[in-house]
């Protein structure tokens, strides 16, 4: 059986009285690629911040590599290293070069010497395409570029999961593709867990080895990629797909 | 022209003391911000922190400094205290003590507000990659709440420096308590002295002030233009 890297049991969340998360259950094995989808406000980005302490959860259990995360901020913040996380806004430091940006975390974190890291920075620039970049600043890039660097400031860290949240979703359309590749050759190439929230529909169709489906807090159903676009099991997810020209 | 007003700073040491003066209202004010500004800088990252007490506290501090005019706080530290709590110490160092406290107060206000308007989004990003608090700071909210600061606190410079001219109130050889003095001395031979006297202050403090709020301008446009670029 394959290993299991991330296993949420029971999860609930609440803004004040809110209740945004309800009793979430879902575990992501070794080189799976799962795909959270749901119409907006469903709470796939609650759920997926919340699988590295961005969001504080109310009750249930995260587990990661076997081991059952004690949700302090201490915790959290030696896990997050081996969680890579990309955002919608791809957030580079701006005060800080393409290279700086990268070399942060491998160097001040996890205190690799600046030469490997700088090195293995550089071959990361290479496979994005971006390496000529390297002491340029995040405002001279363009959104697509920012968001690959961003990918490469998280890969940086050699995570052992991705966590990919709307990361084309405030891209121009001819920028989504040359992102989205290089999620899918993390994906083929690498073998990289990930859990991905998109609402490019054909490409979680392409990746996603599995599918969550959400809508208000709430998994409703857990399907094999390839099912999922063809027969979703619930008439809520095939409304959603019909909703989304799919 | 023998009686020409202009002529009273360059009667005896008269002109060398102003610059005396000045060279003592300088000192003071520049001790004071170096202190005032590195204990803002860390009070107000410390007042960006989750703790409730230590914001409440830090927020009194401001509080105390920002709305008890300078005067009072200047009588308060020279006059009050001392007796209160048998602490004597001369007057320049009273005067670089509530100086220093003020300007930290002031600091700690700027610095908090450039913290925290660093979008969110940046703190996340720095924390997704496992930096402690200290390095986010360190790294990613400070570098960039400096640029945002630094209008604001040359500002707080130039009123800094504009400030001491109350010094003469706790009997501190300032440029303005020599110049008064200057004026007394040499008001029967030159009735129009207190003209050129204050004439030469004037031009002291805007030769002072003025480069400075002439580049915090600049700094603000610049960084508008970065901005929006």
């Amino acid at each position: 059986m394959a290993k299991e890297i991330v296993k949420v049991e029971h999860l609930e969340k609440f803004y004040q009285k809110r209740h945004v998360l309800h009793d979430i259950n879902f575990s992501v094995n070794e080189g799976e690629v799962v795909a959270l989808l749901g119409p907006s406000g469903s709470g796939k980005s609650t759920l997926i911040r919340c699988l590295n302490g961005l969001e504080p959860y109310q009750q249930g259990e995260v587990t990661f590599n076997g081991e059952k995360i004690v949700p302090t901020e201490k915790n959290w913040q030696k896990i997050r290293q081996k969680i890579g996380m990309v955002f919608q806004s791809y957030d580079l430091f701006p005060n800080l070069t393409v290279l700086d940006n990268i070399l942060l975390g491998p160097v001040k974190v996890q205190h690799q010497s600046k030469e490997a890291a700088t090195a293995s920075a550089e071959k990361l620039l290479d496979q994005v395409g971006l390496r000529e970049y390297e002491n340029a600043y995040p405002r001279q890039l363009s959104g697509g570029q920012k968001q690959r660097i961003a990918i490469v400031r998280a890969l940086a860290l050699n995570p052992e999961l991705m966590l990919f949240d709307e990361v084309t979703a405030s891209l121009d359309p001819e920028m989504v593709r040359g992102v989205l590749n290089i999620i899918s050759n993390l994906a083929q190439d690498s073998n990289m867990t990930m859990i991905v929230v998109t609402h490019e529909m054909n490409f979680a169709q392409q990746i996603a080895d599995r599918v969550l489906f959400l809508e208000d807090g709430k998994i409703l159903e857990q399907t094999k990629g390839s099912q999922f676009f063809e027969q979703p099991q619930t008439d809520r997810a095939k409304a959603f797909l019909d909703s989304m020209d799919f | 022209m023998a009686h020409s007003g202009i002529n009273v700073l360059f009667e005896g040491r008269n002109l060398i003391r102003l610059f005396g003066g000045l060279w003592t209202t300088v000192e003071i004010a520049a001790v004071a911000l170096v202190l005032g500004l590195i204990l803002g800088v860390v009070l107000g990252v410390l007042r960006t922190f989750p703790s409730r007490l230590l914001r409440f506290v830090l927020r009194l501090y401001l509080e105390f400094f920002r709305i008890i005019p300078t005067v009072v706080l200047l009588f308060l530290f020279y006059y009050i205290l001392p007796k209160q709590m048998g602490v004597n110490l001369p007057a320049n160092q009273v005067a670089t003590l509530v100086f220093a406290l003020w300007t930290a107060a002031e600091m700690s206000d700027i610095v908090r507000g450039a913290l925290i308007s660093v979008p969110k989004h940046q703190r996340e990003s720095g924390m997704a990659i496992g930096l402690s608090r200290w390095q986010l700071y360190r790294y990613v909210l400070i570098p960039q709440a400096v640029s945002l600061e630094l209008p604001a606190t040359i500002n707080l410079v130039t009123r800094v420096i504009k400030t001491t001219s109350l010094l003469m109130l706790i009997s501190v050889m300032d440029v303005i308590n020599v110049g008064q003095q200057v004026v007394e001395a040499n008001n029967q031979k030159y009735p129009t002295g207190v003209f050129w006297v204050y004439g030469i202050i004037f031009v002291m403090y805007f030769v002072i002030d003025y480069p400075l709020s002439w580049w915090a301008k600049r700094m603000d446009k610049k960084r508008l233009e970065r901005a929006n670029g």
